[in-house]
């Protein structure tokens, strides 16, 4: 087991996290550098997510690195029937690191146990996409100045979106407010308030996206997918409430911004691209900068 | 205790009596102690009359005494597990179950899209409360709860 990996947000102290968002910031002012000359990393993506994988391989890249691996199962052993445990123990001879995106859940912990080398998360399943978490809290961080004692507020599918919990266990070491907005069915799991009530962190459920957001110094906005809901009518009913649109930011504090983990469909409308409080668009390049930083520090560099 | 009329499981010289386990989970006891495969004396009796589980099982075996490792493992299905040491027809010692810290290659994990139910993998998880015992996969991080609980 190597203790180095980076599979679950909580796997970061609060002091590491400010750590990797401070390395952040550095690579963002010097992003190419040759921290990962001579090194060897292993991309392997059992599951297409061309984003994430442009944004590590972008990251790798920029740091010197090389990469070989696959961009998803049907070019590797797995189609053979080769097991996760196998497949692992024999990248982690050739590479200095895996970065590793999985549909099955849990399937990165084991990957880091199995491996000799660092592991990554890149997403496994419904479970934990931690590189997504620190580019967001670099996003909030960046745009507000500081972490501490901000007004979040999340829309949408906060039952199934995995953004939604990660970030929510990593601010809560920042003295958080939560306001959560969304349909009954897809409310916050009942876990996470549990958490939250233990841990004597503010939050505030409610179900109308209306000019509460003028609280806001964070909107965190996520897709309300279609494929979440057993009942189809369910879905037309509530899958038009939740859109955000320009002129409900009128009133809504200088301050505040916009996030999304991408991609969108239609939960913020068009019009809001050009406001200057979204910054989804840059928040995406901040992935780049959040995971040199990860990599960084997987690597001891 | 004296009013005990009768025994409803013979009495046994030296060994382990396991008292209170629900009476649904007796094979699983069994099976989860390994007691299926042993070359001591077992007897048992299974609804038998509980005031404080309705039907209950017992569980006798001759000449065995376990680590608390070993018998912690049945705290999954039998929480309200009293074990008495018998020496000599005696009761020496008694001793109750208690929950453990870690759950480790015994029970399912409930998310059939969990690694440990596609791969060969030993499960592991943190008991995260224990009454009633609700377990945290270490892998996919997903709650199981009492109900879900499947011996593995």
């Amino acid at each position: 087991m190597d203790n180095k990996s980076l599979v679950s947000i909580d796997d970061y102290t609060k002091e590491e996290i400010l750590e990797v968002l401070a390395r952040a910031a550095e690579f963002e002012k010097n992003p190419n550098c040759s921290l990962l000359e001579g090194k060897v990393v292993a991309s392997l993506f059992f599951e297409p997510s061309t984003r994430t994988r442009l944004s590590f391989e972008t990251a790798i890249s920029r740091m010197g690195g090389r990469i070989v691996g696959f961009t998803d199962s049907s070019s590797s052993s797995v189609t053979k029937g080769e097991t996760l445990k196998d497949t692992t123990k024999m990248v982690s001879n050739y590479c200095d690191l895996i970065v590793m995106r999985h549909p099955i859940e849990g399937s990165a912990r084991y990957a880091s146990e199995v491996s000799d080398v660092p592991v990554i998360n890149a997403g496994d399943g419904a479970n934990q996409h931690p590189s997504q978490t620190m580019l967001d809290l670099y996003s909030i961080m960046k745009t507000q100045g500081t972490l501490e004692n901000l007004n979040i507020f999340m829309v949408g599918d906060l039952k199934y979106g995995r953004t939604v919990h990660s970030l929510l266990m990593a601010l809560s070491h920042f003295n958080p407010t939560f306001h959560f907005i969304a349909p009954p069915e897809l409310e916050i799991p009942r876990g996470y308030k549990i958490f939250m009530e233990k841990n004597n962190i503010k939050y505030f459920e409610h179900t109308e996206f209306n000019d509460i957001i003028n609280d806001a110094d964070i909107l965190y906005m996520t897709r309300v997918q279609k494929e979440r809901f057993a009942d189809p009518l369910e879905y037309e009913k509530v899958k038009n409430v939740y859109i955000l649109k320009n002129d409900m930011l009128s009133n809504t504090k200088d301050n505040m911004r916009i996030l999304h983990p991408l991609p969108r469909v239609n939960e913020i409308a068009v019009d809001v691209d050009t406001n200057p409080k979204a910054y989804y668009f840059e928040q995406a390049l901040n992935g780049v900068y959040a995971r040199q930083a990860i990599i960084a520090k997987a690597l001891n560099l | 205790m004296n009013t005990k009329k009768e025994l409803q499981v013979s009495a046994i010289e030296n060994g382990t009596v396991i008292d209170h386990i629900p009476a649904e989970y007796l094979f699983q006891v069994i099976t989860i102690l390994g007691l299926d495969k042993s070359k001591n004396s077992v007897t048992f009796g299974n609804n038998l009359e509980s005031k404080l589980l309705g039907k209950k099982a017992i569980i006798k075996i001759s000449d065995k005494f376990f680590e608390d490792e070993e018998i912690n493992k049945i705290s999954l299905i039998a929480p309200h597990a009293k074990l008495n040491i018998i020496r000599d027809y005696k009761v020496a010692e008694k001793k109750i179950v208690e929950s453990p810290e870690k759950v480790i290659g015994i029970a399912k994990c409930m998310n059939p899209k969990c690694i440990t139910n596609v791969e060969a993998v030993t499960t592991r998880f943190k008991v995260i409360n224990n009454s009633p015992i609700t377990l945290k996969c270490h892998y996919c991080e997903k709650i199981t709860d009492h109900k879900n609980i499947e011996i593995v």
